[in-house]
C-alpha cells in the first residue's frame, strides 16, 4: 500500500502553549512548517491554566530572577537541572514581554504594568517570604495564551492539521528523526509527515491515574511514541498531585484561591498548615501540602462521612474580591461540590496534576539520549518542550506558574534550535522503505483481533493500579505488587480489540491507540517509582522517612541522579544531576523546609 | 444522525480542553443525547463546537444563549451535572 507523503521543513505535535510557541519561531524563520493537534489549537489543555505565568518582572515589589531560580532548585529537591533552571528563569521576563506584544491581556496594575500575585512556593530574597511573581489574565491566563499565539501563528503561515493524530516517529538506520506518522481522523487515512525536524509538544499524561485533574485528552501520546522509538523517559516516577481537586470529581481548584488567602482546615476547622509549614502556610509547594493534607486525612481528621477529605476555605474573603479575582471558582464548588464557596468551605483531596518527567531534553530543547558514556548524546532531527519534555527543569516537584513559563521558554528554545539546525543546511533525509509499517501494523492489529481486551476496562485496570500503588504516598511493597499488576494491565493493552471497524471517524480506535501510549507512561512511572529507594519531592515514600541522616527521607548520597527507563527492556539507568548553573553559583545542597 | 456525524460530535466532547466539559458532554452522550430530537440534536453539535469557556459559562448559568432551542439543551446539560454532582 503506498502512503501519502507531506514534505516540511518542520512537524511540530501538539498546538498547546508549547508546540504554538515552537511554531512561531520556526514560521517566522520562513520555515515550512506543520501543527498537528488531536483537537483544534485553542482546546489543547493549556487552556485550562488558571494560575498564571511565573516571571520576576517585579511589578508588585522587589524581585529577582536570582531569587526565582533558587525558588525552582528547591521546589525541584535538588533534582533539577541547574543550568536548565538558570535558562529558564532568566528568560522568563523576555518570554512574557513578548506574550503582551503578541496581545495577551494581562492583569493590569492602576498604573499599567502586569499585576503580579503571590503563588505556592515563590519567595522572595532566597526564601524569605512570599512575593508576588505571577502574571495572569483573569482566570483564563492559558486560554488568553493560546489565543495569541495562534493568532500570531496564523499570520506567520504556520500550517495547522487539526484533528490529526501522531502514530509514531520515523527513524532511519542512523537513529536521526526524520518525521511522524499521523492518521487523519475524518478519513482514517494514514499519512507520512516527512521532516527535517520534528518537534514534540505533546503534553501530560495524567489520565494513567484514576483521580486526575487532567482533561481526557492528556494521554501522553508524545512519551508512547518516543518510547517505541527506543528513546528513554526521564524521572518518570515523579508526579505532582494537585492538593486541592474536588473530592469526587478530580477537577481543580486553583493554587490562586490559596494566594488570595484560602485556609485549609480539618475535621475540627483548625488551620493544620500551620504546624507543617509554619512560614509559608496554607502557600507552601504542593507537595508540602499534598502530603499534610494526606497526613490529616490519614490520622483521621479528614471531614465527611468517609473521612476522606479536608476543607478548603475562602468564606472570611471579600465576595467581591472573590468573583473579581478567581471567578471560576464559585461556579466550580456549586457544579461539582454542590456547595457556595462564598458561604461554606469547599472539599478538597490531592489529586494527580502534572508529570514532572518526561523525554530528556538539553534546555537547547534537542533530545538527548545516554549514548557511549555520553548521557547527553543529541538525537539528530528531534526535539521536544513543555509538558512531554523533560529538560530538567521541575526535578522532583514542580512549583506551580512555572510550566506556562516552561513551555514559553522551552517551545521558543526547541524552535529557536530547530532554525539553527536548519539554516546550518541538512536537506532532507531519505525515507526507509518501512517508514510507516509500525504504525500501519498496530491499527491492523487493533482493527483484526477478535476475543482481545476492551480498551475501557485496560484503561480503568490501569488507572487504579497506579492510584493505589503510586499516589501522592507510596510503600515498598504496594510499590513491588504495583509493577507486577502493571506488566499484567500492559499485556492486555497489547491486545486491544475494538468492535467498530469503519475507516472515518472511529473514536474507539482513536481511544485505543491513545491507551498504547498511556500504558507505557503508567509502565514508566511505576518501574521507576519502585525502583527510587528514597523520599524526594513529590515522590515520597513511607519506608524512607524523616531521619537526622536523611531529612525528609532524601538521601543524596545515593539518589541525586535523575532515572532513565528504557523502554525496550524495562530496565534503569541514571544520569547525574546538573548542579552547575550557567553563570551563578551553585544552589547549594539544603534540606527543603519551607 | 449518521454514524460518521455522531463519531465527530462524539470526539468533540470526549477532548475537550476543560475537564469539567470532558465529564458534562461525556455524560451526556451517555445517557440524555439519544431522546433529542433531531432539531435538538443540531442545536447540541452547534453548542459543542463553541469555545470551552463560552460553554462552560452556559452550562454554568454565567452567561445566556437566546436561540431558544440551544437555550433548551443548554438547560438539559445543567440538569445532567446536578446529578453529577449529588
Ligand atoms: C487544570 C490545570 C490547571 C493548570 N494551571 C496552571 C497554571 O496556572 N500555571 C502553570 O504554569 N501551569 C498550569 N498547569 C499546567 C500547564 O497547564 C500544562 O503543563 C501546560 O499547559 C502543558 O502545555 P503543553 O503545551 O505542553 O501541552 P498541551 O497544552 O496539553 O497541548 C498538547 C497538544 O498536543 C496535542 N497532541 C497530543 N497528542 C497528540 C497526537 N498523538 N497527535 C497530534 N496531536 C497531539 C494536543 O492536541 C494538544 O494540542 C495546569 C494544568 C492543569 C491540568
Amino acid at each position: 500500500m503506498s502512503i501519502p507523503v507531506l514534505k516540511f521543513d518542520a512537524v511540530i505535535v501538539g498546538a498547546g502553549g508549547a508546540g504554538l510557541r515552537s511554531a512561531i519561531q520556526l514560521s517566522e524563520a520562513g520555515l515550512k512548517t506543520a501543527v498537528l493537534s488531536k483537537v483544534f489549537p485553542t482546546r489543547s489543555h493549556t487552556v485550562a491554566a488558571q494560575g498564571g505565568v511565573a516571571a520576576s518582572l517585579g511589578n508588585s515589589e522587589e524581585d529577582h530572577w536570582t531569587w526565582h531560580m533558587y525558588d525552582t532548585v528547591k521546589g525541584s529537591d535538588w533534582l533539577g537541572d541547574q543550568d536548565a533552571i538558570e535558562f529558564m528563569c532568566r528568560k522568563a521576563n523576555e518570554v512574557v514581554v513578548e506574550l503582551e506584544h503578541y496581545g495577551m491581556p494581562f492583569d493590569r496594575t492602576d498604573d499599567g504594568k502586569i499585576y503580579q500575585r503571590p503563588f505556592g512556593g515563590h519567595m522572595s530574597n532566597f526564601g524569605e517570604k512570599p512575593v508576588r511573581r505571577s502574571c495572569a489574565a483573569a482566570d483564563r491566563t492559558g486560554h488568553a495564551m493560546l489565543h495569541a499565539m495562534y493568532q500570531r501563528n496564523v499570520k506567520a503561515n504556520t500550517q495547522f492539521f487539526v484533528e490529526w493524530m501522531a502514530l509514531d516517529l520515523i527513524r532511519d538506520e542512523e537513529g536521526h528523526v526524520i518525521g511522524v506518522t499521523a492518521m487523519e481522523m475524518e478519513t482514517g487515512q494514514v499519512v507520512i509527515f516527512h521532516s527535517r525536524a520534528t518537534i514534540f509538544a505533546t503534553g501530560g499524561a495524567g489520565r494513567i491515574y484514576y483521580s486526575s485533574t487532567n482533561a481526557f485528552i492528556n494521554t501522553g501520546d508524545g512519551l508512547g511514541m518516543a518510547a517505541r522509538a527506543g528513546i528513554p523517559l526521564e524521572d518518570m516516577e515523579f508526579w505532582q498531585f494537585h492538593p486541592t481537586g474536588v473530592a469526587g470529581a478530580g477537577v481543580l481548584i486553583t493554587e490562586g484561591v490559596r494566594g488570595e488567602g484560602g485556609i485549609l482546615r480539618n475535621s475540627s476547622k483548625e488551620r493544620f498548615m500551620e504546624r507543617y509549614a509554619p512560614n509559608a502556610k496554607d502557600l507552601a509547594s504542593r507537595d508540602v501540602v499534598s502530603r499534610a493534607m494526606a497526613t490529616e486525612i490519614k490520622e483521621g481528621r479528614g471531614c465527611g462521612v468517609n473521612k476522606d477529605y479536608v476543607l478548603l476555605d475562602i468564606t472570611h474573603l471579600d465576595p467581591a474580591t472573590i468573583m473579581k479575582r478567581l471567578p471560576g471558582i464559585h461556579e466550580i464548588g456549586i457544579q461539582f461540590a454542590g456547595v457556595d464557596c462564598l458561604k461554606e468551605p469547599l472539599p478538597v483531596v490531592p489529586t494527580c496534576h502534572y508529570q514532572m518527567g518526561g523525554i530528556p531534553t538539553h534546555y537547547s530543547g534537542r533530545v538527548v539520549v545516554p549514548q557511549n558514556g555520553d548521557f547527553n548524546t543529541v538525537v539528530p532531527g528531534f526535539y521536544a518542550g513543555g509538558e512531554c519534555a523533560c529538560a530538567s527543569v521541575h526535578g522532583a516537584n514542580r512549583l506551580g506558574t512555572n510550566s506556562l513559563l516552561d513551555l514559553l521558554v522551552f517551545g521558543k528554545s526547541a524552535g529557536d534550535s530547530a532554525v539553527e539546525d536548519l539554516k546550518a543546511g541538512k536537506a532532507h533525509r531519505d525515507l526507509p522503505k518501512d517508514a510507516a509499517d509500525k504504525a500501519l501494523a498496530r491499527i491492523a492489529a487493533i482493527d483484526n483481533r477478535k476475543g482481545g481486551a476492551n480498551v475501557h476496562e485496560t484503561r480503568l485496570a490501569m488507572q487504579r493500579t497506579m492510584q493505589d500503588h503510586a499516589g501522592v504516598f507510596r510503600f515498598g511493597d504496594m510499590l513491588k505488587q504495583g509493577v507486577e499488576k502493571i506488566l499484567e494491565v500492559e499485556k492486555a493493552a497489547r491486545q486491544l480489540e475494538i468492535k467498530d471497524k469503519s475507516m472515518a471517524w472511529n473514536t474507539a480506535r482513536s481511544e485505543a491507540l491513545e491507551m498504547e501510549n498511556l500504558i507505557e507512561v503508567a509502565k514508566a512511572t511505576m518501574i521507576s517509582a519502585e525502583a527510587r529507594k528514597e523520599s524526594r519531592g513529590a515522590h515520597v515514600r513511607d519506608d524512607a522517612p524523616d531521619t537526622e541522616e536523611f531529612p525528609n527521607g532524601r538521601n543524596d548520597k545515593e539518589w541525586l541522579k535523575h532515572t532513565l527507563f528504557s523502554p525496550v527492556d524495562n530496565s534503569i539507568t541514571y544520569k547525574p544531576v546538573n548542579l552547575q548553573p550557567l553563570t551563578v553559583e551553585t544552589v547549594a545542597l539544603k534540606t527543603r523546609s519551607y | 444522525m449518521e454514524r460518521k456525524d455522531y463519531e465527530r460530535l462524539r470526539w468533540r466532547c470526549i477532548r475537550r480542553a476543560l475537564l469539567e466539559l470532558d465529564i458534562t458532554l461525556t455524560r451526556f452522550l451517555d445517557d440524555g443525547f439519544s431522546s433529542l430530537d433531531e432539531v435538538q440534536q443540531q442545536a447540541f453539535v452547534a453548542l459543542a463546537d463553541l469555545e470551552d469557556y463560552d460553554l462552560w459559562d452556559l452550562i454554568t448559568g454565567k452567561a445566556e444563549i437566546d436561540d431558544p432551542v440551544m437555550s433548551e439543551v443548554v438547560a438539559m446539560l445543567r440538569k445532567s451535572r446536578v446529578r453529577l454532582a449529588e
